[in-house]
């Protein structure tokens, strides 16, 4: 009796003593704010101050840019090779020789293409797959995005293979050497996710020029990470009882690793191809700044023109390139998980593969039919379509009618909403937040990520970028605080009715297919640029995750105890209430989490439509090559995602251990 | 313990069948520095000194020899330690202290190489859960450790054909496993581990997770089998009534220590505690005790038939009962040495116990 009430007192006593920490250091900020005259260098980093951490960068980005040109050099020849060939074969024609004796190989045909696209699909997924694939790629060569996504297919193609095998051995060496995973892999993981697209352009195009070598150095960096999880989480997943077999057969280190493990832990795997391919598009997408060519580069240019309508098919040829790549992986990686079925074997290679075969004689003969017929060798004029006009005509439409509108809602969300919360952040004093944050890291976890929080902070404040990181702080939470108002409440819906998660799923899947670039065309047209497109393209990029993990919480809670909770006589309403919503918080955190590191990196990429932040610094350093500058950015951005990151996991952790 | 043991009469003592695989004084502990810890005790230590040291004792002080061609029962329920054991024995898990000796030879000493050998040619395992390759089909599953050894194809697929008609599983040889059921499944796995035709042969729960009704049908299957391979069985498994079945000796392990090694027999006769005796509480003893066990010195009445002393009480009971008349238990050599009463096979099926000397 005594012991339980001195042991409830004790818990409760530690909340208290955090709310007077809290409200004293609050009074603190509060009062530093408003001494800011007296006390200007505790508001305002000091510009006499800033340690030229940029300047560093760039002296180091050129002493290596004049002493290792002969190793930039000598990777650009070796993986110019097979990449000139991948974009020969899909997009450009192969060309021997020089002036009037150049002989020309045609690219593998379109009409070849779509049908090796159809009958990849049909082998993996069925006949309805197949249409799925197969229209998509018809679709991009009828409205005349042919040659473009055949560049952009190109890169992927050589970019793809680099990251499966790079993240396979780095994932294996990880899972052999737990020091190598939580010293390196672990870390450097983690930063590679919170790092910008942007910022990872700038060393490349540093190194490499602006080139399509560069651009596919970028993407196979960026796209790298999840095939090192998933190796790392496949191999230690497989059962301990196949790896005892294994041993037990006399395997060695090598024949086990490579004939049982890997194979093993195969739908595992597959599943980090999947995302390997999808963040590769995206990446490709994004690396058309520094050379990539392809759907990106005709968005951005578009963009840069204003020419909404032409933006809008680049998108969405972009978009149907990703639905077909993703649908295509997942059913194959679906495949892998359901486990293998019996068939009958035949020695003859086009009986055994007969969509493989079909596929290769129909390239084959379309591809020599080009030769003689244009039409089979670049999409005839006469069929496209070009929906520009259609796209242009409706965004006038919509100005013309509803200018007034949209105008007041841009307006009134401006003056309302941003620039209170922006003046409010902008002026929020570096001192005081390097003090609350590193409070909220010690309350969570200790004093390790207190100093990790509060130095990661600082260095944004010293670098001289405070008012840029706050400036994206604000944007970033604005989008992901209505991400979440949004996505929350949709994900609670979805997860009391099947019938509306079966109207969401596939919405979200596609949302979370698309490339980042995709959500910036259509609210460009109608917001034209600034912070209110930015935030709503960030909306609808980051809601994902929050209608995902908050309908995954709720469903995921066992339903013995909902059963438990019903037969004491809870009402629907308390049952949600009071036992499936606090089961599932955890989980829904974690929903949050990754909205707002998703929202992180989309409004970086918004500095295309005219923010004012460090995404606009990366941006501005891109275009001038200024190398040091755009990293010391990055690194910001990057710093502000781990404080996010670091301090949501701590809370999300400390909630599940009480959940038990 | 011993004492009361020896007082039955014993197969397992008059064994002279060569030793096939010896634990002397096996230890498993986790935690760290347990090597140091049980070395500096000279291998000895109590349940309060390792818990006091912080560790973690998954097996302790297992001393126990099992014999070339015997089947041997490993027994305990889930965290007494007999996976860890069976593992020391093949050494998955690396004892902390103590010898484990194949054929006399320290396992523990011998190199990898030495080892990766030994395993694949003269070890087989049997896994609860099958442990199949999902990538591979039954005739690869089976051929896998033929083919970890380098030998080629057609020599490999034959081998595998063979123990693919030995288990049953002809006409399965292109389905994968997740096409086949869990008794299926566990023809495979144990096709797999007689492929290489090991002289040893550890079977880890094999047909817990199997329904019960094919769980007695592997288990026939396991005996038809071993008629035929007469291999060295180590068996591990929670089923008291399945070791019972199959043992020829059982072993009993409760928190990591082997509490009692005997016949079934010797187990339900003489329990060495009360842990023991609650196993055996249940047990059908007609099925577990033989004609000796009951057999009483000959009072010189006319006998109704003769009987084998192994033989167990419910294989002769029917007719014992019918003819009224003791029966003459003989020895090997068809002498008799005793007999067995009507009264006292009543007694033990009603479960009466008239003796009063045992508990």
């Amino acid at each position: 009796m005594t012991v339980t009430a001195s042991a409830s007192e004790a818990r409760t006593r530690p909340v208290q003593v955090w709310l007077l920490v809290w409200a004293s250091a609050l009074a603190i900020v509060l009062v530093t704010f408003l001494l800011q005259d007296s006390l200007p260098w505790a508001v305002n980093y000091p510009s006499s101050a800033v340690v030229p951490v940029a300047d560093w960068v760039s002296a180091l980005m050129g002493w290596i840019k004049s002493n290792l040109s002969w190793l930039t050099r000598s990777i650009t020849a070796v993986l110019g090779v097979p990449l000139d060939f991948a974009l020969n074969l899909l997009a450009k024609n192969f060309k021997f020789g020089h002036g009037a004796d150049t002989v020309i190989l045609p690219r593998l045909s379109w009409v070849g293409v779509c049908a090796a696209a159809y009958l990849a699909g049909h082998a993996v997924g069925g006949r309805k797959l197949g249409i799925l694939v197969g229209g998509c790629f018809l679709y991009i060569a009828l409205f005349g995005q042919w040659t473009s996504a055949m560049l952009t297919l190109a890169l992927i193609s050589i970019a793809v293979p680099f990251c499966i095998v790079t993240g396979l051995f780095a994932g294996i060496w990880a899972w052999r050497k737990p020091w190598a995973e939580r010293l390196i892999v672990s870390p450097a993981l983690d930063l590679m996710q919170t790092i910008p697209t942007f910022a990872y352009l700038i060393p490349m195009l540093l190194l490499f020029g602006n080139s399509p070598v560069s651009a596919m150095i970028a993407t196979a960096i960026f796209a790298t990470p999840p095939m090192v999880r998933a190796t790392m989480l496949g191999l230690s997943r497989v059962p301990s009882e196949i790896d005892d077999f294994s041993e037990m057969a006399g395997c060695t280190a090598r024949q086990k690793l490579w004939r049982v493990l890997l194979p093993s832990a195969r739908p595992t795997l597959m599943v980090g191809v999947n995302q390997v391919i999808m963040l590769a598009l995206n990446m490709v997408i994004i690396a058309s700044m520094i050379g990539a060519g392809g759907l990106g580069y005709d968005v951005l240019l578009a963009l840069r023109a204003l020419k909404v309508g032409e933006a809008m098919e680049a998108g969405l040829a972009i978009v149907a390139l990703a639905i077909a790549l993703d649908r295509l992986s997942q059913a194959i990686a679906h495949n892998n998980a359901k486990g293998h079925v019996h068939q009958e074997t035949n020695p003859v290679f086009w009986r055994r593969y007969p969509n493989l075969a079909l596929a290769i004689a129909i390239l084959v003969v379309t591809t020599l039919l080009g030769l003689f017929l244009p039409a089979f060798a670049a999409v005839p004029k006469a069929i496209t379509f070009t929906t520009a006009p259609l796209w242009k005509a409706a965004v006038n439409w919509v100005t013309i009618n509803f200018f007034d509108m949209i105008e007041a809602f841009r307006v009134a969300l401006i003056l309302n909403v941003l620039n209170p919360v922006r003046a409010f952040c902008e002026g929020f004093p570096w001192l005081g937040a390097v003090f609350l944050l590193g409070l909220a890291g010690y309350q969570l976890s200790g004093l390790r990520l207190a100093a990790l929080v509060a130095v990661l902070t600082a260095f944004c404040a010293v670098t001289g970028l405070w008012e840029k990181t706050m400036a994206t702080v604000y944007l970033c939470g604005i989008s992901a605080f209505i991400a979440c108002l949004i996505g929350i409440p949709i994900g609670l819906m979805a997860s009391r009715s099947d019938r509306f998660e079966k109207i969401v799923t596939p919405v979200i899947d596609t949302l979370q297919v698309l490339p980042s670039f995709c959500f910036i065309i259509p609210v460009v047209m109608l917001f034209r640029v600034g912070d209110v497109t930015a935030m709503i393209a960030t909306v609808a990029f980051a809601v994902v995750p929050a209608i995902r993990y908050t309908n995954h919480g709720i469903r995921q809670v066992p339903p013995a105890l909902i059963e438990a909770a019903k037969v004491s006589g809870c009402t629907p309403r308390q049952t949600f209430f009071r036992v499936q919503l606090p089961l599932a918080l955890p989980e829904i955190m974690l929903g949050v989490n990754q909205t707002i590191l998703m929202a992180l990196a989309m409004i970086i990429i918004c500095a295309m439509v005219g923010t004012r932040d460090l995404g606009q610094e990366v941006f501005i350093a891109l275009s001038k090559a200024d190398s040091g500058r755009g990293i010391v950015a990055g690194l910001a951005i990057a710093f502000i995602g781990i404080v996010a990151d670091r301090l949501f996991n701590a809370w999300t952790a400390k909630a599940r251990a009480r959940l038990g | 313990m011993t004492d009361r043991t020896e007082q039955v009469p014993s197969q397992s003592g008059k064994d002279d069948r060569p030793v096939k695989l010896a634990c002397r004084n096996v230890w498993k502990l986790f935690g760290s520095n347990a090597a140091n810890f049980i070395r500096e005790r000279d291998g000895k230590a109590s349940m309060a000194e390792i818990a006091a040291a912080g560790l973690v004792g998954a097996v302790r002080a297992v001393d126990l020899e099992i014999r070339q061609g015997e089947i041997f029962i490993i027994m305990g329920l889930s965290g007494s330690g007999k996976s860890t054991l069976v593992r020391c024995m093949s050494r998955l898990v690396e004892p902390t202290h103590g010898k484990v000796e194949f054929e006399g030879k320290d396992l523990l000493k011998i190199s990898d190489a030495a080892l990766i050998e030994l395993r694949r040619h003269r070890m087989g395992m049997v896994f609860q859960n099958f442990a199949l390759l999902p990538h591979l089909n039954v005739l690869e599953n089976i051929a896998f450790p033929l083919s970890i050894q380098g030998q080629d194809r057609p020599t490999r697929e034959a081998r595998a054909r063979e123990v693919i008609e030995l288990v049953g599983l002809r006409g399965r040889e292109q389905f994968y496993p997740r096409e086949l059921s869990g008794g299926q499944q566990q023809r495979v796995g144990i096709a797999r581990s007689l492929a290489t035709k090991p002289e040893i042969w550890f079977l880890d729960e094999p047909f817990s997770a199997l329904d019960p009704l094919i769980r007695r049908e592997m288990q026939d299957e396991l005996m038809r089998l071993q008629t035929m391979l007469h291999k060295t069985i180590v068996f591990i498994t929670h089923d008291f009534d399945e070791a019972i079945r199959l043992a020829d000796r059982i072993a009993i392990m409760k928190d990591g220590e082997v509490i009692q090694i005997g016949t079934p027999e010797e187990l339900v006769v003489n329990p060495a505690t009360d842990y023991v005796a609650e196993f055996t509480r249940d047990v059908d003893r007609a099925k577990v005790i033989s004609a000796r066990g009951l057999m009483r010195a000959c009072d010189g009445s006319e006998h109704g038939g003769t009987v084998a002393s192994d033989a167990k009480i419910s294989s002769f009971s029917a007719s014992i009962v019918a003819a009224g008349k003791p029966f003459a238990v003989v020895n090997g050599t068809g002498k008799p040495i005793g007999e067995v009463t009507p009264q006292a096979v009543i007694d033990l099926l009603a479960g009466i116990d008239r003796s009063g000397t045992s508990a």
